[in-house]
């Protein structure tokens, strides 16, 4: 189990970005709003997403179980289940 | 590991089989016995495929039965009668023959799981045109390519991929693209780019099929090779008789059923099972426009209470990482079938069915050049966890052995590895790739087609996938030619070689994976690997592109410059490197050797 870190929903939603570049580079991120659909929007595969999930749990500490990821697809509710995971 | 086998007993099946005693009906089979069930054009106008999957149950005793429930991502649900899909689908065709397409002529499609898709492949076959469809994970440089290769005429696409696409950008070099119709355009952009909307609501919703010879063109479909560009894998109508007797055997397809396929038509799967053998079969089918979402596929099971469901490796694994027991928290009482396709059914996939889902889980095994399913586990018969089962009735496989001057061997001892062959004749085998007549014939050798799968029998006849025999790359179900990938790299001004190999993964097969070196004047860098990354998805779009890039200097070249994958891969797996007897040496070995 990988100890949560404190962050500020500002630091965390840059790490979500930060991962998010890594796997569409060529995506402009300002253009992805609160409510839309990442995968989506910027064109990431289930196995992609699948990864940025495990790695955001890295960075953060908080796991995602399969079964919830329909309820972290737009930045917005996955700020929101990680912040009140954390 | 050994994996005991799954022992069936007829007693214990919710539903009699159709096919009860496997090595009966192969012996009896012939295709004849499918012409029978099928309906072939009224007045012995020939067989078109839109015909048996829709016109017959709309002017029979089905005409009111729900043919396809289609799920929106946002929640909406459209209904569409085995009546409602031939009166679109007959718009759609008068909307083709209006425009002047007719029959022979292409008809591409681009568009994720919208009702519109499914009418204008059902439509496009009325015409006697040929249906195109394109994955709409694809990148511009793809659907350039396969919209050039394939003619295409006509693309059928929402306004969204028309857009992202670039498909304006790309017209200019696409001589024999005529129209682009809109699926959500609410008016005409121009006297090329249509409204389909508008156009369906003007066309009359009264089509007679015309006259169709059961060896005319009824869809393309492109597959990717190790060298250059795609192949278009062109079938026929007659390769109905395939879809309606795989379903009826391999996915034990009864009138009652609710039909789940969860392949997207942009690959045959979905095409062939995801609309032609269901619907030939007058069973209800769902349609799913969402992406894979594990808590939402147990709830579509449940709600929709699907019987038969046809599913993905892929998909299965995803459903393997849930921690829970899903019959626990889901009624799945009504499902009573699951089949898979697109790689390798791994053994514990197969138990943990058996164990989570109380069904065993049916692989089987086929490709795009034999337009059905042709080797498979049956409901009445043992699985071998890990098997893809025995050739279906009509099909002879076999082990082959390539010998010197174009023979083959029939290897019949057990366990000896070798090509997957079938002998050809079944009635949806390809029947060419498109403007490729040299690659189609380099298929087969000594009265055989040779699938470029590698495999193995064991004594009692189950076949048993080893791997590909080529550097083809199959990721998530679907094949990437390695080629395609490495020449959209070296379009980026800073690569100078680069080498495409498939990566094992647990999860999706094969991991598309790039080795890059780079020109003197660049240098390795982390945000030098994010563009090129960018460079990949945006030229190719996210279901070719690569999804880890290495750079590394001097990769290795035969003497005549070609990238060794081969050799790659060993590396990359840290296998033995095997014959490197055509390896280039690097100067400074060169150098040795001639001293």
């Amino acid at each position: 189990m990988i100890a949560t870190k404190a962050m500020s929903k500002d630091e965390l939603h840059q790490l979500i970005l930060n991962q998010l570049r890594g796997l569409a580079p060529e995506a402009d991120l300002d253009d992805l709003r609160p409510h839309d659909d990442i995968r989506e929007t910027l064109e990431i595969d289930s196995f992609d997403f699948l990864n940025f999930l495990i790695a955001l749990n890295k960075e953060v500490g908080v796991e995602i179980p399969e079964k919830d990821y329909g309820k972290v697809n737009t930045l917005e509710n996955l700020t929101a289940y990680l912040m009140a995971r954390m | 590991m050994e994996w005991e086998p799954i022992r069936k007993s007829l007693q214990a099946l919710k539903v009699q089989p159709n096919l009860i005693d496997y090595e009966q009906t192969y012996r009896e089979f012939s295709w004849d016995s499918v012409a029978r069930e099928l309906d072939g054009l009224p007045g012995g106008r020939g067989i078109n495929i839109a015909h048996e999957a829709v016109d017959r149950h709309a002017h029979g005793a089905r005409r009111d039965h729900l043919a396809l429930r289609w799920l929106g991502k946002d929640g909406a649900v459209q209904d569409f009668t085995y009546a409602d899909l031939a009166e679109q689908s007959n718009r759609f065709a008068n909307v083709l023959r209006k425009l002047g397409i007719g029959k022979g002529d292409r008809v591409f499609v681009l568009a994720g799981r919208i009702p519109a898709l499914y009418i204008t492949v059902l439509g496009a076959l009325k015409n006697v045109s040929v249906l195109c469809p394109l994955f709409s994970a694809f990148g511009p440089e793809p659907i350039e390519q396969r919209l050039k290769i394939g003619d295409g005429r006509i693309l059928v696409t929402t306004e969204r991929l028309f857009k992202q696409r670039k498909i304006a950008e790309m017209w200019e070099r696409l001589p024999s693209l005529e129209f682009v119709l809109l699926t959500d355009a609410a008016a005409h952009v121009n006297e090329d780019i249509l409204s389909l909307p508008v156009l369906m609501a003007e066309a009359s919703p009264a089509f007679t099929i015309p006259p169709t010879d059961p060896e005319d063109m009824a869809l393309l479909h492109f597959t990717s090779g190790t060298t250059g560009r795609p192949k278009g894998a062109i079938h026929v109508h007659k390769a109905v008789y395939v879809h309606y007797m795989t379903a009826k055997y391999a996915l034990d397809l009864h009138p009652d059923d609710i039909f789940w396929c969860t392949a997207d038509p942009g690959w045959v799967t979905g095409t062939s099972y995801g609309i032609s053998a269901p619907l030939c079969h007058g069973v209800t089918m769902i349609v799913d426009e969402a992406e894979f979402d594990a808590e939402r596929w147990y709830r579509i099971l449940e709600e929709q209470k699907v019987t038969v469901w046809y599913t993905a490796p892929t998909a299965i694994r995803r459903l393997m990482r849930m921690e829970m027991e899903p019959l626990k928290q889901y009624d799945l009482s009504r499902l009573r079938f699951i089949a898979s396709v697109g790689e390798p059914l791994n053994p514990e996939a197969v138990a943990w069915g058996m164990k989570m889902l109380k069904l065993p889980i049916h692989d089987n095994w086929w490709q795009t050049e034999t337009g059905g399913i042709m080797i498979s586990n049956f409901a009445a018969m043992d699985v071998r966890p890990g098997s893809m089962g025995k050739p279906m009735p009509g099909i002879e496989a076999a082990i082959v052995e390539k010998l010197e001057g174009g023979r083959v061997r029939v290897v019949t001892e057990p366990y000896v590895e070798g090509h997957l062959a079938l002998k050809p004749g079944w009635p949806s085998m390809f029947r060419g790739y498109l403007h490729d007549e040299e690659r189609y014939a380099k298929c087969f050798a000594d009265g055989w087609y040779i699938s470029g799968d590698l495999a193995e029998l064991d004594e009692d006849g189950y076949f048993w996938f080893i791997g590909r025999a080529d550097d083809i790359i199959k990721t998530a179900g679907h094949m990437v030619g390695p080629f395609e990938v490495e020449s959209a790299l070296l379009e980026h001004p800073a690569v100078a070689e680069a080498g495409v190999i498939g990566v094992p993964d647990p999860m999706i097969g094969e991991v598309v994976k790039a080795f890059v070196s780079l020109k003197p004047a660049y240098k390795p860098s982390e945000e030098l690997r994010l563009e090129l990354l960018g460079w990949g998805r945006t030229k190719l779009g996210s279901a070719v592109a690569p999804k880890m890039i290495e750079f590394q200097d001097n990769l290795p070249k035969t003497r005549s410059g070609k990238i060794m994958r081969r050799l790659l891969k060993a590396r990359e797996l840290g296998l033995p490197e095997g014959d490197v007897s055509t390896l280039e040496k690097s100067a400074e070995e060169e150098e040795k050797v001639a001293h």
